[in-house]
């Protein structure tokens, strides 16, 4: 069976500082994070035409449904959000056992010629993202790529880098960082660090 | 650990449905640009045909190639083996050319299972039809299109009534698709003349029927067997027109099915014989989308046996296995 992806503590402690680690961002903050993001898109690309997010599966996803939401709500227009699975892209897919795979959902349009935000929780090594570009890759030749992420914790192994960041987190390579969202986890929303 | 596909018996329901998912998502492939994946990238895959084979032996070749692996075809004809090399031979062979699957069709019953537990190679094994034994990717297919079609909201197939009509006894297919439909929780009912069911068939844990317009009304889907009549060395039933008439599904006999349910074929189908022209040609029949759906779920399993580290489905076969 596919190494399980890291499963969030059980047992959910109303002080969840203690058993879920601190709490570095909060719904609210996740939200102001989010927000502030759509308004960087906006402003970075001069509007959301030509503009399509694709979420990074599992977490990637909603959060790019949010922002696609929040540039609704600021522009009054409707940005295509997709989802890019990158499971056979990775650099170490041979040194796992094979995994499942996540779903890819490309909107109807395509992504030719079209600004394409990548969207994910979190930055670390930066492979994830690299195993992004080459999945695009195959699907189309977007006329420019930009990165989103709610978290950037740093630690880089390959030159990447993200255009919108939710936080930047100082973290040491031991340290765990979990992003809970409600629509996929029961625990409270929030970025946590253990 | 070895790494193999020799029987449907093999997969526990969360390998099937593991091998199912993914075929769902690459199913999608087939409508990008770029039909190829890199997850096999530097693999080699060998197709070992020791008997004919259209539909198989292309869908495993896609399969592979849209994975990004190297495709070797070997067919037994115009080879060493027609000159008498034994399966050893050519299992070394292999292995010396460094195959990382075989994909072994064979006439003989248990002959993959002999090239994946002998020690002859460290390959992963694929069975792609043994005599009148298996052939699990056909069932997980199989599956896989009913479950498109008649997927509960979960996406499982608990309580879904299969009948499997026909040639029985000579049928892989259909001794496959029984083991892992039930696998999958489906109610599988053999349909077939006394003499086509296979000795010892109560042991399948299926029903069996000798009268096809009995059970039509009851089932979800339809599959219709070949009458395999290389392998017939006696006569089993007394005309093909008898053979027909009882259990052949014409227009008359579909009009009994329920609305929602479908007609399958594994193929390839002697028009006439087990099914009319108009019932393979109707819009009931998902016959064609079976051959579409074969390369999707044969990519699945190479990657799942192939792609990682170690398999992510069927563990050891067990000593028994080759029944």
């Amino acid at each position: 069976m596919p190494a399980p992806t890291p499963e969030p503590e059980q047992g959910t402690d109303p002080e969840a500082s203690s058993s879920l680690g601190r709490v570095v961002l909060d719904v609210a903050a996740v939200n102001r994070a989010l927000t502030r993001i759509a308004h960087e898109v906006l402003e970075r690309n001069r509007g959301a035409q030509d503009v399509v997010l694709l979420g990074i599966p599992t977490r990637g996803v909603p959060l790019a449904h949010r922002v696609a939401a929040r540039i609704a709500e600021v522009e009054d227009v409707v940005v295509p959000v997709g989802a890019l699975d990158v499971t056979m892209y990775r650099d170490d897919l041979r040194m796992r056992p094979a995994r499942a795979l996540l779903p890819t959902d490309i909107p109807p349009g395509g992504i030719d010629g079209r600004t394409v935000v990548l969207v994910d929780d979190v930055l670390y090594s930066g492979r994830t993202i690299r195993a992004a570009l080459d999945a695009m890759n195959d699907v189309g030749r977007p006329a420019a790529v930009q990165l989103a992420v709610l978290v950037d914790r740093g630690h880089r192994e390959l030159p990447i880098r993200a255009d919108f960041v939710g936080k930047n987190l100082p973290t040491s390579t031991h340290e765990k960082v979990a992003v809970r969202l409600s629509e996929l986890d029961d625990e409270a929303e929030g970025v946590t660090i253990r | 650990m070895r790494r193999h596909l020799l029987s449907a018996a093999d997969l526990s329901r969360d390998d099937a449905e593991l091998v199912l998912a993914t075929a769902q998502e690459l199913r999608s492939l087939a409508d990008r640009p770029i039909k190829k994946l890199p997850a096999l990238r530097g693999r080699t895959v060998v197709n070992l045909f020791f008997e004919d084979s259209t539909r198989t032996r292309i869908s495993f070749e896609a399969a592979a190639k849209r994975l990004s692996a190297d495709v070797i075809n070997f067919a037994a004809k115009g080879s060493s083996v027609s000159k008498g090399e034994s399966l050893k031979d050519t299992a070394l062979t292999l292995e010396a050319m460094g195959a990382d699957a075989v994909v072994c069709r064979h006439w003989a019953s248990g002959a993959p299972h002999r090239l994946a537990t002998a020690g002859w190679s460290r390959s992963c094994v694929v069975n792609a039809g043994d005599g009148t034994h298996e052939h699990p990717t056909q069932a997980l297919l199989d599956a896989f299109t009913l479950q498109r079609h008649l997927g509960t909201s979960s996406g499982g197939l608990d309580g879904r009534r299969v009948a499997i009509v026909g040639d029985v006894l000579h049928s892989r297919v259909a001794r496959s698709n029984a083991l892992l439909l039930r696998t999958l929780g489906a109610e599988v009912t053999l349909v077939a003349p006394p003499t086509l069911l296979p000795y010892g068939v109560e042991s399948w844990g299926v029903e069996t029927s000798y009268d096809l317009d009995a059970v039509l009304p009851k089932t979800d889907a339809v599959m219709m067997l070949r009458v395999q009549r290389e392998r017939m060395n006696a006569s089993y039933f007394p005309t093909v027109r008898e053979y027909s008439r009882r259990y052949g599904l014409d227009g008359r006999r579909m009009a009994k099915l329920a609305e929602h349910a479908i007609v399958m074929h594994p193929g390839p189908m002697v028009r006439g014989m087990e099914i009319t022209a108009d019932v393979a040609d109707s819009d009931r029949s998902v016959i064609v989308e079976q051959v579409t759906n074969g390369v999707a779920v044969r990519m699945a399993v190479l990657y799942l046996l192939l792609g990682g580290s170690e398999p992510a489905i069927a563990g050891v076969p067990e000593a028994g296995g080759a029944r």
